[in-house]
């Protein structure tokens, strides 16, 4: 089945020629990075995660949100669904890719990785990341192959596979909580020390992701022959604008939370992210009002029926949540949490240009196996007459 | 290969006595947190790191200094600017740590700050003036119960078993600096960039490290204060501790920092602690600081 990901117009070789030049600028800045050290990025000792942790977080989060696929497909027998599972299957595969990616080059020392195997230390709530992705890894890649050979094939999926496709459910949503558990369960860091953290990252999940599909599935169907179908981008909108406004919700919860209390420690991170300190903030603070109107306008256009429905603004809509939960998560929540510092000093945070090809080579690599499972999902549809839905 | 049925009930069964150990903590005469503490917060110190600090060059056994629990005060009102610089430059220049200008790529393992950035929330607008301009010397708090060492995902930082010590594995750290976000404090730096490069290699060529000693570190690990367990192993005090006595005995004053055994009713910390008020940073978070201060 993988052959088909070798044939290709000249449009499918052109893009894969454009992603590999970004690997490959990216790898050679990482070469760079890995001969002098993570100082030629914009961290320092005050935020020691950055741009990479971010979009790790990010990540995951799109990841997670197949589930908001699979699930109404084999627990509420939503069959308009089965059309488009294999890629969200395929998208968390991508997405994953790029979360072990971003870890990996966010490491002091990456040829000791296998420390975290060799001495494994379950209090540790990155021992249980590195479990829970790798598993989802694993669950998405196993489910995703054997349904598609059975398409293929005109049979029904094995009966064996069912029981990985229900652990699968609970599966995804563990990625994201356990990845909110990295930072809801740090004692000196007010912004992130907050039980509404790991609902809020699902919720963000759940609205990043299935719009990230939405674009997706109108790519493959203005350049392949396969129509995701109608119903189902629309069924995706709906998704997109309950979880948008959940996720707006949830981030005025804390606001309330953190400004009626007023207590400081809480408080100093958004009036800096937000505001900014003493000229510290920068660049960031129009990026953080950025990323809420851009939300703010996403739930204007999605919430009326009359413009959801249209394809146009769908797409706009859907860009703009992927615009603002990408800024909110894989910006604003990393670098927030770090200033001010344990010793409330301030301090500006903004990635180098290395640090940023660093980034845009693992997302190209991210979409490079996106575009190759995509370029499979949808030759074996084709074949076996699936095209049209 | 394989695990037969009988080796299967041996391990089911030695797993299930684990857990079941736990409520027989209290049979013990140990309470269940001490029981998990013992369990997951003391370690005994690695293979890699046992001739940097427990057997290290120069070690005649007997002479080691020993204690339950190090803990240290830091008396402010014996605290000036010489002893505070003496203090800091004792401890970078027997630990070998570089000195960097660029602020984010700074390594520190002590130095000092104001009283409103080391305790803050505790400072107000009418606070006597001489305490706003005093050094407050800041290092790890070799906290009893750690928040760093909870989330290293390696063990390469742990609770030393025997005294309490947080200790820093450099060649076992991967990198993550899941204990940089984790520890409340600010105490541990990264080598954002190589710390001794050799010679012909960056900026620092030429400069040798001052102690030969102790070990240089690679870029990509975390480190921090370590109350100077390669001293202790060797009967030394802290390089700091050492450097603030010799200053304050010139200037004729009470030590303006004290080590010793918290554990021990009789030791000099004990009988600070006993006769002066004190505060620790951040006691909030629970995190039970062993470094007191004297304001």
């Amino acid at each position: 089945m993988l052959e088909k990901a070798f044939v290709g117009g000249r449009k499918y070789w052109i893009l894969m020629a454009i992603l590999g030049g970004i690997i490959g600028l990216g790898f050679i800045m990482w070469l760079w990075q890995f001969r002098v050290g993570l100082g030629i990025t914009g961290m320092g000792r005050d935020v020691s995660w950055g741009f990479y942790i971010g979009q790790f977080t990010y990540l995951v989060g799109v990841a997670a949100a197949g589930v908001m696929v699979v699930l109404p497909y084999y627990i509420h027998h939503y069959k308009a669904f089965g059309r488009i599972t294999i890629l969200a299957e395929f998208m968390a595969i991508g997405a994953v890719t790029m979360c072990l990616l971003f870890i990996l080059v966010d490491l002091g020392n990456p040829v000791r990785m296998i420390n975290v195997i060799l001495h494994p230390t379950p209090r540790s709530v990155l021992f249980w990341d590195m479990i829970v992705l790798n598993g989802y890894l694993f669950l998405n890649i196993f489910i995703g192959w054997n349904v598609l050979t059975a398409e293929r094939k005109g049979s029904p999926p094995p009966g064996w596979i069912k029981p990985f496709i229900y652990l699968s459910i609970p599966w995804a949503i563990s990625i994201h909580t356990v990845t909110a558990y990295l930072y809801a369960g740090l004692p000196g860091r007010g912004f992130w020390l907050t039980a509404v953290m790991a609902p809020r990252f699902l919720a963000s999940a759940f609205c990043a992701g299935p719009a990230l599909l939405i674009l997706l599935c109108l790519i493959v169907k203005k350049t392949t022959k396969f129509d995701p179908g109608k119903e189902q981008i629309r069924t995706l909108g709906s998704i997109v604008t309950y979880a948008l406004i959940l996720n707006v919700f949830l981030f005025v919860c804390e606001l309330f939370t953190v400004f009626y209390s007023q207590i400081p420690g809480h408080m100093h991170h958004f009036h800096y992210l937000f505001f900014g300190h003493e000229g510290h903030g920068g660049k960031l603070i129009p990026l953080m009002w950025l990323a809420f109107a851009c939300m703010t306008a996403a739930i204007i256009l999605l919430v009326p029926p009359i413009t959801r429905r249209n394809e146009g603004i769908l797409t706009v809509a859907c860009v703009l949540t992927v615009i603002g939960t990408w800024i909110d998560k894989g910006f604003g929540l990393v670098v927030g949490g770090f200033v001010p510092n344990p010793l409330e000093r301030y301090v500006t945070y903004w990635p180098t240009v290395p640090e940023a090809l660093i980034t845009l080579g693992v997302w190209a690599t991210g979409f490079l196996v996106i575009s190759l499972l995509y370029k499979v999902a949808t030759s074996v549809k084709l074949e076996v007459g699936a095209g049209q839905a | 290969m394989g695990v037969n049925r009988r080796k299967f009930l041996k391990i089911a069964g030695v797993s299930t006595l684990g857990v079941a150990a736990m409520p027989a903590a209290d049979a013990l005469g140990i309470s269940p947190t001490e029981w998990l503490d013992k369990k997951l917060g003391g370690f005994t110190v690695p293979e890699t790191l046992f001739h940097l600090f427990e057997k290290p060059a120069g070690f005649t056994p007997g002479e080691a200094l020993t204690a339950k629990r190090w803990a240290m005060v830091v008396n402010m009102k014996q605290m000036d600017d010489e002893i505070a610089q003496a203090c800091m430059d004792a401890c970078h220049r027997v630990h070998n740590v570089p000195k960097i200008d660029n602020p984010r790529h700074e390594i520190k393992w002590i130095w000092h700050d104001d009283y409103e950035h080391v305790f803050p929330g505790q400072q107000h607008e009418h606070i006597d003036e001489n305490l706003k301009k005093l050094p407050f010397l800041v290092m790890c708090n070799h906290c009893f119960n750690p928040p760093c060492c909870r989330v290293c995902p390696t063990k390469a930082t742990f609770k030393r078993k025997k005294d309490g010590i947080v200790m820093m594995d450099m060649h076992r750290c991967i990198g993550c600096r899941f204990c940089m976000a984790a520890c409340p404090f600010g105490a541990r730096s990264f080598n954002w960039i190589v710390p001794w490069p050799r010679a012909g290699e960056g900026k620092f060529k030429g400069k040798e490290p001052p102690n030969p000693e102790f070990p240089t570190r690679m870029k990509g690990v975390v480190e921090k204060c370590q109350f100077c367990a390669e001293r202790l192993a060797k009967g030394q005090i802290p390089a700091c501790v050492e450097a603030a006595q010799e200053i304050c005995k010139r200037k004729g004053r009470e030590p303006a920092l004290v080590f010793g055994d918290l554990d021990d009713p009789d030791s000099e910390v004990r009988q600070v602690l006993r006769s002066h008020y004190t505060i620790r940073r951040k006691p909030e978070l629970g995190s039970n600081p062993n470094v007191y201060y004297i304001v």
